[in-house]
């Protein structure tokens, strides 16, 4: 075998194993950023209510506290259900573009490659779940999938008019688009649009109007009733990355993306806190109203902004 | 001559390494105990004051959560009729370990008002471990809270050991669980 050829090998496996580093810091970013943003807003939360709230880190104490208790299980199914879901939200948190140059799979960071990605992870709670056998975690997991079903026409009405405008499908192609001169953010471009993203966004959550599928009081937290111990923790940081996914998403494809990772994390705290705080002074609906909801304004607004900005071109 | 500047390195044995990990543990646990609100009697009606701005027992790291699974306190507010017992025996045994008892009041310590009722029982702790007693007709929003704060020092001293008990004299609280609700077999296609 000729020489150059080897060290072709050798550069291109080193190249690999520094994108999969860049990937799972990220991951990792993912987790340390989202459970201290989510300590934050429950103090927040907490002074919304005229109360002192909970110290900032809370969240790290909880996560950590649940991985040092014992847990039951319920099946092999149970256990591997929630593994394999936690191995893909970490997965697809290694696709996620932390700004427009810092990007772990150069070519990767397609949108649709984060659709395909998080249905791993939903699946395979929703499996987990449903291995649980408790009526409650099967009414959890309806919901929530009909919730999805809900939220995701008017999504994808409005990231395909994005992709359609910007050209390309790619994250960070669609950030640097929104930052070339002459470009505004997609929120105020297609200011409709904008709208229904951030109530898509809303429903991904689980957050207030949208929280159907958890409903602690209604359904003991629908998927996640039989959960405790390690589990239940390995469910925390699968949510907190899956968190981070879809706000980042919103950033990435309505506020512009960011430049730098400063200008993300503000960027990321101000539409989460505006996300939870629009949660927290709302009461809940019933999973009818959130599929009659979703499929009556958002889903109007989305048609609208897509024919108003594809076809007539008025794009601000 | 031997230096006596640094202390040689010993190897920490297995018990003193699962002590290092357990007090590790233990601080994690202390700081985020999460109740299971079992609101049988009338002591409940002190939880809201606590759980809201008045006294906000969110500050200690605490908060409601919804299923015994997810839980690592029981609150058991008051009395127990038999009835309630058999769903409280259960529920306790679901939870997962380490797991502590808080009761509320009067009730659970000597039968409080219904000492003599042919339906309730007198004493708690004979039917599962309670850690923590906060005594009163019904007890005020701070004995509550001193309650929470007493069960993070107890946890902090390594004495919230009642889910230890239970392990150790699982046969005697069995008995004294059959002796007061009787045996219960359960003839249907999950029990076979």
């Amino acid at each position: 075998m000729d020489d150059s050829y080897y060290y072709l090998l050798v550069i291109g496996g080193s190249a690999m194993i520094v994108n999969v580093l860049l990937g799972v810091a990220i991951a990792l970013f993912a987790f340390v950023l989202q459970t201290g943003v989510g300590g934050i807003n429950r103090k927040i939360v907490g002074r919304l209510q005229k109360r002192h709230g909970p110290r900032w880190y809370q969240e790290y104490i909880d996560i950590f506290k649940l991985l040092s208790k014992r847990s039951v299980s319920h099946g092999w199914i149970f256990d591997f259900g929630v593994i394999m879901a936690l191995g893909g939200i970490i997965g697809t948190a290694m696709f996620m573009p932390l700004t427009s140059s810092i990007v772990a799979f150069e070519n990767y960071d397609n949108f649709f490659i984060f659709v395909y990605l998080l249905a791993v992870g939903m699946l395979g709670m929703a499996m987990s779940a449903s291995g649980s056998g408790n009526p409650w975690a099967s009414i959890g997991v309806m919901r929530a999938l009909t919730t999805m079903l809900a939220y995701e026409v008017p999504f994808m009405i409005v990231v395909l008019t994005i992709v359609n405008l910007s050209g390309t499908s790619s994250i960070s192609g669609i950030q640097l688009f929104q930052q070339a001169a002459g470009n505004n953010w997609y929120l105020i471009a297609l200011p409709l649009g904008g709208i229904v993203g951030f109530i898509a966004l809303m429903g991904m959550l689980g957050k207030k109007p949208f929280e159907t599928y958890i409903a602690p009081a209604e359904i003991a937290s629908g998927p996640m009733v039989e959960y405790g111990g390690k589990q239940l923790g390995m469910l925390f940081i699968l949510h907190e990355i899956s968190v981070f996914i879809e706000v980042s998403l919103f950033v990435h494809l309505f506020l512009g993306g960011a430049t730098s990772i400063l200008e993300f994390v503000v960027k990321y705290f101000a539409v989460y806190t505006l996300a939870n705080l629009i949660s927290n002074v709302n009461g809940r609906f019933k999973i009818d109203q959130v599929v009659k909801f979703y499929y009556k304004w958002p889903l109007l607004m989305a048609v609208t902004q897509a024919i108003v900005a594809i076809y007539l071109g008025w794009v601000i | 001559m031997k230096s006596t500047k640094f202390t040689p390195y010993t190897k920490l044995s297995k018990t003193e390494t699962d002590r290092k990990w357990w007090e590790i543990g233990d601080f994690f646990r202390r700081n985020s105990l999460w109740l299971l609100m079992y609101c049988t009697g009338c002591c409940a009606i002190e939880l809201p004051p606590a759980m809201t701005s008045a006294y906000d027992m969110e500050r200690l790291g605490m908060g409601p959560m919804a299923t015994p699974r997810q839980a690592d306190i029981l609150l058991v507010s008051g009395y127990l009729s038999l009835k309630t017992l058999r769903r409280l025996v259960y529920t306790y045994e679901q939870m997962s370990e380490p797991k502590y008892v808080v009761a509320l009041g009067s009730c659970p310590i000597n039968g409080g008002i219904y000492h003599d009722s042919f339906a309730v029982i007198n004493q708690l702790n004979q039917y599962i471990p309670v850690d923590v007693y906060v005594a009163g007709c019904m007890p005020n929003t701070e004995a509550v809270m001193n309650g929470f704060v007493d069960l993070i020092g107890l946890i902090k001293s390594k004495k919230a050991n009642g889910w230890k008990e239970y392990h150790k004299n699982n046969d005697w609280f069995k008995e004294n669980q059959i002796t007061a609700l009787g045996k219960v077999v359960i003839d249907d296609e999950f029990h076979q």
